[in-house]
């Protein structure tokens, strides 16, 4: 196990510094100048010499890239060019209000995921079954910035229930307020990831109960009870789990768009926000802990996976 | 009626009907100049914000655009995305994955862990960084999400590819002497398309929604197109006034993807028979 992690956890600050190199290249080398996409196009050139100066771009990319991936190991993010203030705190607080966002979120997800698809599973070909997946199909197919304007009209500017957009702590608002502002964005993440991680969990305990050792275990008497959460759910689970790391992924993005939907300040908006105003050293300090974080996200994954499928501790190829 | 027959007749439906409405889409969007009933682009100042009438199906806009011209012509933007990024993910992601699966080595190892490092970054981020850099429009939005599904085909090409490669006929192949370029073409490649077909089917839905996605936060067509996704974008600060400014494009958008999401499914029941009277992911 020990050799595992450390595997593993080489395999993060490979791909964060492959990463780095990436999100770099893209920002520098794309057609369009880095001082000319901030100021304009019709940018004097006085202006973009003197701004090319304040931002070191006169110098070899390679230096460049030095410098930023020194100063960001420093904890040194960079500065925000549109708010001329330090990215790091900007980020900081982003991303503090996007984790309430995110964790809400997905332990929903995982909760209800797993949740709707044991029922599935358990009632396989009922009417109750077949309407889930009814929904299960709606909740993926249908874009989850398409529900967020549904859930605006609806709740906000029709029945006046709840704040159309925005965010407030629980200092100014009370926790009622908070989560007043919480509740539609969480809803709107949570029901097309839910189903998703439904759908497989489901697919995945229709296989284990199928297999014979579930019916051995039912054939020697246990209740259904045991049989289901001792006995089959276990297994049924890491398939699901895999799932859930990719939809951590998708979850980053939904958060990105509904984020945006909301006027909901936090890592999402941010990034929008820099590509809006060409704030590219906010962009890619924001890029940087995006990545940090799901490379993360995948890395827990992994050892969860690898702490409820012990082959997987011994074998090679984890993937 | 046996649960296989029934899987089939399911399955067959399933392309059916979303085959169906895919192509009316699609003869719906190729028409759309000549059937239009207005501009999508002139205004109208005398008409803004009027309600969905028999004159104006979906009701105008905040300037005073018929907004049911304007879905009609926009439907074509949904469709190049879906397709055009799919057919940008195909054409570069599985000549690579048959180049990893034949030239084990350097070059797998380079395009795997190029591969690995794309899929480290969530799909709509990848976009955007893409995207980031360059003012947006359509053809960035589409090439940037192609490029964002290029691992996953790269991915399935190389473990159906060296499935493949381990098969009697490949070996004779093989053995007759064929280069690397005729076994893959006409070796690998016609047995491989089944599940590459079968995935592009299924990631054309994912295709259109990150298009949209993306374009919803302004990093695809600019004003005055009217592409759904920023349609809705633009019709979020009038949606007390005028809901249908949004919804007309956003349920057509849903009923897109729907129908292809239908299609893909159908065509996975159809080609795989593995998986029928399954409900995978």
């Amino acid at each position: 196990m020990a050799g595992f992690v450390v595997r593993r956890l080489l395999a993060v600050v490979g791909v964060l510094l492959a990463m780095s190199v990436l999100i770099f290249a893209i920002v520098h080398i794309l057609p369009g100048n880095v001082a000319y996409a901030i100021l304009g196009e019709y940018a004097t050139p006085g202006a973009v010499a003197a701004l090319e100066a304040k931002l070191g771009l006169n110098e070899p990319l390679s230096v460049q890239y030095w410098h930023w991936l020194a100063q960001m190991l420093h904890g040194n993010l960079g500065q925000s060019l549109s708010m001329d203030r330090p990215a790091a705190p900007l980020i900081a607080g982003a991303l503090g209000r996007s984790a309430i966002l995110a964790g809400m979120s997905f332990t929903l997800v995982v909760l209800l995921g797993i949740g709707c698809g044991v029922y599935g599973a358990t009632h396989k070909g009922r009417m109750s079954d077949r309407t889930l997946a009814f929904v299960q199909f709606l909740f993926i197919a249908v874009p989850d910035f398409f529900w967020a304007i549904l859930a605006i009209l609806f709740f906000a500017a029709w029945l006046h229930w709840l704040p159309a957009t925005g965010y407030a702590s629980i200092a100014e608002a009370g926790v009622g307020g908070w989560l007043a502002h919480l509740l539609l964005p969480v809803t709107v993440l949570t029901l097309g990831l839910t189903a998703h991680v439904s759908r497989l969990a489901r697919s995945s305990m229709l296989e284990v109960l199928g297999s014979r050792y579930i019916l051995a275990a039912r054939a020697k008497g246990l209740p259904e009870r045991l049989v289901l959460y001792r006995h089959a759910l276990p297994n049924a689970l890491p398939p699901a789990i895999t799932v859930l790391a990719i939809d951590a992924g998708i979850l980053m993005g939904g958060i990105v768009v509904i984020e945006t939907v909301f006027a909901y300040p936090g890592l999402g908006r941010l990034l929008v926000y820099a590509i809006e105003n060409r704030d590219l050293p906010l962009l890619q300090a924001g890029m940087m802990v995006v990545t940090a974080i799901y490379a993360i996200a995948n890395l827990l994954a992994d050892f969860s996976y690898a702490l409820l499928d012990p082959r997987l501790r011994h074998g090679r190829s984890i993937r | 009626m046996s649960g296989a027959a029934l899987g089939q007749w399911r399955g067959s439906r399933a392309l059916r009907i979303g085959g169906c409405v895919v192509a009316a889409i699609v003869v719906l969007a190729v028409i759309s100049p000549w059937i239009a009933p207005y501009s999508a682009v002139a205004f109208d100042v005398r008409l803004r914000f009027a309600p969905p009438s028999a004159i104006h199906l979906f009701g105008t806009d905040e300037f005073g655009r018929d907004v049911f011209s304007r879905v009609l012509v926009g439907a074509r933007y949904s469709l190049a995305m879906g397709f055009g990024a799919m057919a940008i993910s195909v054409v570069a992601g599985v000549p690579l994955g048959l180049l990893a699966a034949f030239h084990r080595g350097f070059a797998e190892a380079a395009i795997m862990r190029a591969v690995d490092l794309l899929i480290s970054l969530p799909p709509i981020l990848l976009g955007l960084l893409i995207l980031a850099v360059t003012p947006p429009n359509l053809w960035k939005t589409i090439v940037a999400v192609g490029i964002v599904y290029i691992p996953i085909l790269t991915r399935l090409t190389r473990s159906v590819a060296l499935g493949l490669l381990e098969e009697d006929f490949v070996q004779a192949a093989r053995a007759r002497g064929e280069g690397a370029v005729s076994i893959l073409a006409r070796e690998i490649l016609p047995n491989a398309w089944p599940p590459i077909i079968v995935e592009s089917g299924l990631r054309v839905t994912f295709a259109i929604l990150l298009g949209s996605s993306l374009s919803f936060l302004g990093l695809g067509p600019q004003p005055p197109s009217s592409e759904w996704g920023l349609m809705i974008a633009e019709s979020r600060q009038f949606i007390d006034r005028a809901p249908w400014m949004g919804l007309a494009p956003g349920l057509s958008l849903c009923a897109l993807l729907i129908a292809v999401n239908l299609f893909g499914e159908g065509l996975r029941e159809r080609l795989d028979p593995r998986l029928s009277g399954r409900g995978g992911a």
